[in-house]
């Protein structure tokens, strides 16, 4: 397994909901990518958006900005 | 063969649809099933395709467009997860069996459902949605083109009169969705049903409903989600609230080519392509003895639609005629919508339906006329 490092983890209440997220990121240049959710937010299934922990800010913002429908926003060492 | 039954299902496709769904089959995993590129591929394109319908119908929010294999099953889930007992709800003669079926099984459970009437010709009575209006009226639902005389309803009129006593709206553009306007904000629709392989080209088995915000809708199915696995219950959220199990991410992503088509040729086009060759074939037909065509053609915008008939013959036995004969395809008989037919007076003869797409040239329109000329002089 690779090395673990501190993310900044988006998670959603449906996958339209990571969708929106994918597309508003790339639209703004904001990085990260789609992952399974870990299990330390929760044991069910479905994706997330994993972005790296300095980019927290941005991801905020736009979650802001673009009105995105997310649940909730974690510092997680991934 | 001359098709002409583009009402019952466009064909052909445009140019991209079949490749797309082509590509679609060889390289999708499954939507919000996973995280690898090829769920995430079939992800990406049923979200996409939300997208195009929220744009296309005027629906604010792109995940209140929820995917289901066709109209009759978005008409089911708005119909029966909106209205109930207690409720009375107004509707038409020009409604297909998609909207009248769900109507008729609420009514036996307690549900109060009165139609507005058609006339012979098939022309509404506009004063009867007042009339039949009462304090417990939730709701209007309507089609937005009748499917067997392609007569419009005005869904600026009946958005407005639902706005104005506050009552929903739940329509079924199933034979106009991609071709005429519809904007759910402006005439005030809460729920679109829609179908994605008639007026919208892309491939059967693909449909759904774009939903109004704030609107609670009772899921219809509940099931695999890809989402909130230990919820015993359905997620709550738009679209997974209407969406269980594996959606058709093949047909999506044709439906998707078939946006973009219709997006780059212009519904305006598309629209006068169709209504010109369908009063072409009207003009021809409508003088020739012992043709009786149905519907208003009073009004220049109208769905490309001539539901005829010649003289008494079986409309059965003309549409054989004419794929046997003459290799056009056209659809005879009750066309599902059996209180226009009694309006019309054609429940017995049932009619002979020509229905047009952009794909239709004038040499194909004119060979039809043709073809009921000689069907007439041989009466």
């Amino acid at each position: 397994m690779r090395e673990r490092e501190e993310r900044c983890i988006v998670t959603f209440r449906t996958t339209t909901g990571a969708m929106a997220m994918e597309r508003a990121c790339k639209a703004a240049g904001v990085p990260g990518r789609l992952i399974p959710v870990p299990r330390t937010i929760t044991a069910g299934c479905g994706m997330c958006w994993s972005a790296p922990t300095g980019a927290r800010e941005a991801v905020e913002k736009l979650v802001m900005e673009e009105h995105l429908m997310i649940d909730g926003i974690y510092a997680i060492i991934l | 063969m001359i098709y002409l039954d583009n009402a019952a299902t466009t064909r052909p496709k445009p140019p991209g649809v079949a490749e797309a769904v082509t590509a679609a089959m060889l390289s999708y995993g499954n939507s919000g099933r996973g995280t690898h590129e090829d769920a995430l591929a079939a992800s990406r394109t049923i979200f996409g395709v939300r997208r195009q319908l929220a744009d296309l119908l005027g629906c604010m929010r792109p995940d209140h467009v929820c995917f289901t294999p066709n109209s009759t099953q978005a008409l089911n889930i708005a119909i029966s997860g909106l209205l109930g007992p207690g409720d009375h709800i107004i509707s038409t003669d020009l409604e297909h069996n998609s909207v009248l079926r769900p109507l008729y099984r609420l009514r036996q459970q307690g549900t109060a459902v009165d139609f507005v009437p058609a006339d012979r010709n098939g022309r509404l009575d506009w004063g009867a949605f007042e009339r039949l209006l009462r304090p417990d009226t939730r709701a209007v639902v309507c089609t937005h083109a009748s499917n067997l005389t392609g007569d419009l309803v005005d869904i600026d009129w009946v958005g407005e009169f639902c706005h104005t006593h506050g009552l929903l709206f739940i329509l079924d553009a199933s034979q106009t969705a991609g071709v005429f306007p519809i904007d759910m904000e402006k005439q005030h629709i809460d729920v679109v049903c829609f179908t994605g392989h008639k007026s919208l080209l892309g491939p059967q088995g693909t449909g759904g409903l774009c939903v109004r915000e704030g609107l609670d809708i009772r899921p219809f199915a509940v099931g695999g989600t890809g989402v909130q696995s230990f919820s015993e219950t359905q997620p709550a959220e738009y679209p997974t609230r209407l969406e269980a199990g594996t959606l058709n991410s093949h047909g999506l992503a044709g439906l998707g080519a078939a946006l973009d088509f219709l997006e780059q040729t212009g519904l305006e086009t598309i629209r006068a392509h169709e209504t010109t060759l369908a009063r072409r074939f009207y003009e021809t037909i409508r003088t020739l003895p012992g043709v009786t065509v149905y519907g208003d053609f009073g009004k220049a915008e109208r769905a490309p639609i001539v539901a005829l008939n010649i003289a008494e013959l079986d409309s059965s036995a003309v549409s054989d005629e004419l794929a046997e004969r003459f290799g056009i395809a056209t659809r005879p008989g009750a066309h599902c919508a059996p209180r226009l037919h009694r309006a019309l007076g054609t429940e017995d003869q049932g009619a002979v339906r020509f229905s047009w797409s952009y794909f239709n040239t004038e040499a194909e329109t004119d060979a039809a006329a043709e073809a009921i000329r000689t069907l007439v002089s041989e009466v």
